[in-house]
């Protein structure tokens, strides 16, 4: 059987005995502790320069940024960029951060909640947090936020609350097990700018498969 | 894929001829080093990190047994299936199977070096499962029925008229030589088969033992489509690729964007952790992890297990002027440059792959690169030791180093003979200070000149100072 066959040869390699007590310590220890490595002096910043660098980074990633000041300027920019880019479709996900948005129901604009399918023009979804050491968005899934939405349609909109901005990956990890536990959901997607390839000549093209534009609206207050 | 490693030197002499690889190993030099140099210039700690994820790698690698145990409990804890295969041909049936488990017609894959390591695609083929190559390099070698050169950018020896040619057969559109006309193709190509298919294989960067997750880093955003649509999703990795907590993998993110394409971050950093939970819209109903082994739990404990650090981010290869000369394809098997090096050994044998940690010039630049401080031309030179233990060298070197050992033995000869070649080679050299033409040395002086020595040699020196 190959799973014992691999685990007798990694242990006659490393000279494993009987008792291996200290090295089991020594791992429950590490995966415990889920201790941080060396985070880099750019991510430890107080509150108001992460937000500044996380616009910074996303847009560097060439993510589109659009601050708002309050949850209740959403639904307006959305459909102000969605017609804009002459779009008249969106499918959102059922995230309660999404819900009691005040859309003007003016216009051609066809809104649903429902998972992504192919050939869907724009999606919305509600960011877990942003990480502004490399102007990453983190989202995850569940019953209120299909994955699909984040991979599938063309244009990919995303709300982000500035409140929800750490610094480095480290803090979000901590963020992210507070609020779900130590089980992970299906997938957690950590987003830095739109799809992209340079497998052509090393030139680079945007729009591989992903979404080929992600536009962030960064909301202030709450 | 066919091994050619034991004719590098035909392939070396084929690809240093070859105008149109010539022109397109151009583009890689002119990119990676200058774009991860750029990166690295941006963070200061970055040596620093580089020291730490040696030795945490080094920490995984001393337990490592215990660390696949913790993240096999965890992926069966979440509802997700490991399989252990010792073999590339016990991979190939697990992944053959659980397809044939699904009635799967169609498979998407993401890419995965590990799957070509094992040949899977020819495989599936064979046994009446279509594969489908969905990064936009390897689509382009699928259609092309060719192979990656390269770790990172599989389809970099192929230039823009290349892809063109073979988007116009297979897509029977109107040619285009606009590269994001080509990609729009290519991604309205694959969108129907994203959908269609019924499993999704893809490799993973990282295994998570605290969560039983495993992680893809892309920028496509391929990865993520061939593993959220169809019923099933397969990851094909290997056991090295574990790390304990997400606080550990984060170590090495931090590294490997910036060393591979000198992004600062990879577009989409996915972790999926077992099947979609019961409240969940989307995502696969089914989650495997199929760990390859492959002769890598033979390194642990030898000089080789410092191989076992690598994190595929193809810094070595980029750097690499015997790589940057011949390309990937030149060296025979699916790892290329200094990592392949001591890689393909291991797994086909040095008696084919014998001349592959011969093709380095042992400046030290892999290493200098390296993010997990692999000695690489250290490891190179263990192979040349095991290639010399086996008699495998070739008779014409094991006869040219058994004349320069009876010279080395006898210090007085040695030195004359150092002083009479130099004193030769200066007369030949003459005013112009250089030598067209030299017996024995083909190789070097048929395309360009030896420079002659220009003073005294290194013992007359020495003498001197003393």
């Amino acid at each position: 059987m190959s799973r014992a066959e691999i685990f007798n040869r990694i242990r006659t390699g490393l000279h494993i005995g009987a008792d291996d007590q200290q090295r089991r310590e020594a791992v429950q220890q590490r995966l415990q502790a889920r201790a941080a490595n060396l985070i880099p002096q750019r991510a430890q910043l107080p509150h108001d320069a992460c937000i500044k660098l996380f616009i910074q980074m996303a847009e560097e990633s060439a993510a589109e940024l659009i601050e708002l000041q309050h949850r209740s300027e959403l639904a307006a920019a959305v459909e102000h960029w969605l017609s804009e880019n002459g779009l008249t479709q969106l499918v959102m996900a059922s995230d309660e951060n999404l819900q009691d948005l005040q859309w003007s129901g003016n216009g051609a604009l066809v809104r649903e909640e429902r998972v992504a399918e192919a050939g869907d023009e724009a999606s919305l979804t509600n960011a877990f947090c942003g990480i502004a050491e490399t102007g990453t968005l983190m989202l995850y899934s569940g019953p209120d936020s299909p994955t699909t939405l984040n991979f599938l349609p063309d244009n990919h909109l995303v709300a982000l609350s500035a409140s929800s901005i750490v610094g480095p990956y480290e803090e979000a990890w901590q963020k992210l097990r507070s609020t779900v536990g130590t089980e992970l959901p299906r997938t957690v997607n950590m987003i830095t700018g739109p799809s992209r390839s340079a497998d052509i000549e090393q030139k680079l093209q945007m729009g591989a498969h992903g979404p080929r534009r992600l536009a962030i609206f960064l909301i202030r207050e709450e | 894929m066919e091994v050619t490693s034991q004719d590098f030197k035909k392939n070396a002499h084929i690809a240093l001829h070859d105008a149109k690889l010539q022109r397109a190993l151009g583009n890689l030099k002119a990119g990676f080093p200058g774009k991860r140099a750029a990166a690295i210039a941006r963070l200061p700690e970055f040596d620093a990190l580089r020291d730490q994820a040696r030795d945490l790698k080094n920490h995984i690698l001393a337990h490592l047994d215990l660390y696949l145990e913790e993240f096999e409990n965890n992926v069966t804890a979440q509802g997700g299936t490991v399989h252990w295969c010792r073999t590339a041909e016990d991979a190939r049936k697990t992944i053959l199977e659980i397809c044939r488990q699904q009635d799967a017609k169609t498979v998407t894959k993401g890419k995965s070096m590990v799957t070509e390591e094992i040949a899977l695609n020819e495989y599936l083929e064979a046994n009446g499962v279509t594969p489908v190559e969905t990064d936009l390099g390897e689509y382009i070698l699928q259609l092309r029925n060719d192979h990656p050169s390269h770790i990172v950018a599989p389809a970099i020896h192929l230039t823009l008229e290349d892809v063109a040619e073979a988007f116009h057969e297979h897509h029977q559109r109107p040619k285009s030589d606009d590269p994001a006309v080509l990609m729009q193709e290519a991604r309205e190509m694959l969108r129907k088969q994203f959908v269609a298919a019924d499993v999704g294989i893809t490799g993973a960067n990282f295994l998570i033992a605290e969560t039983g997750s495993t992680i893809i880093c892309t920028n496509e955003g391929n990865g993520d489509l061939t593993q959220t649509l169809p019923k099933t999703h397969i990851v094909v990795s290997s056991i090295e690729k574990v790390v304990p907590t997400l606080e550990d993998m984060t170590l090495f993110l931090r590294l490997l964007a910036r060393s591979a394409t000198g992004q600062e971050f990879t577009v989409y950093n996915t972790l999926s952790t077992g099947p979609r939970r019961t409240t969940d819209q989307d995502g696969p109903e089914n989650f495997h992890v199929v760990l390859v082994d492959n002769g890598r739990s033979d390194m642990v404990g030898t000089e080789l297990q410092e191989m076992l650090r690598c994190i595929r981010c193809s810094a070595c290869m980029n750097h690499c002027p015997v790589y940057g000369a011949v390309g990937g394809q030149t060296y025979g098997w699916v790892y290329p440059g200094p990592m392949g090096s001591v890689l393909t050994p291991q797994m086909i044998g040095i008696e084919n792959a014998g001349l592959l940690p011969n093709a380095s010039t042992f400046c030290g630049k892999c290493e200098e690169v390296c993010p997990v401080r692999i000695p690489l031309p250290k490891l190179m030179r263990h192979w040349r030791d095991k290639e010399w233990e086996k008699h495998l060298t070739p008779g014409a070197a094991r006869s040219g180093i058994g004349i320069w050992a009876f010279f080395a033995k006898r210090p007085a000869l040695y030195r004359w003979l150092a002083q009479s070649s130099n004193l030769f080679l200066r007369l030949v050299g003459g005013k112009r200070g250089r030598v067209r033409k030299l017996p024995l040395a083909g190789g070097w002086t048929d395309y360009r000149d030896m420079p002659a020595p220009s003073g005294k040699t290194f013992m007359q020196q020495w003498q001197e100072r003393k």
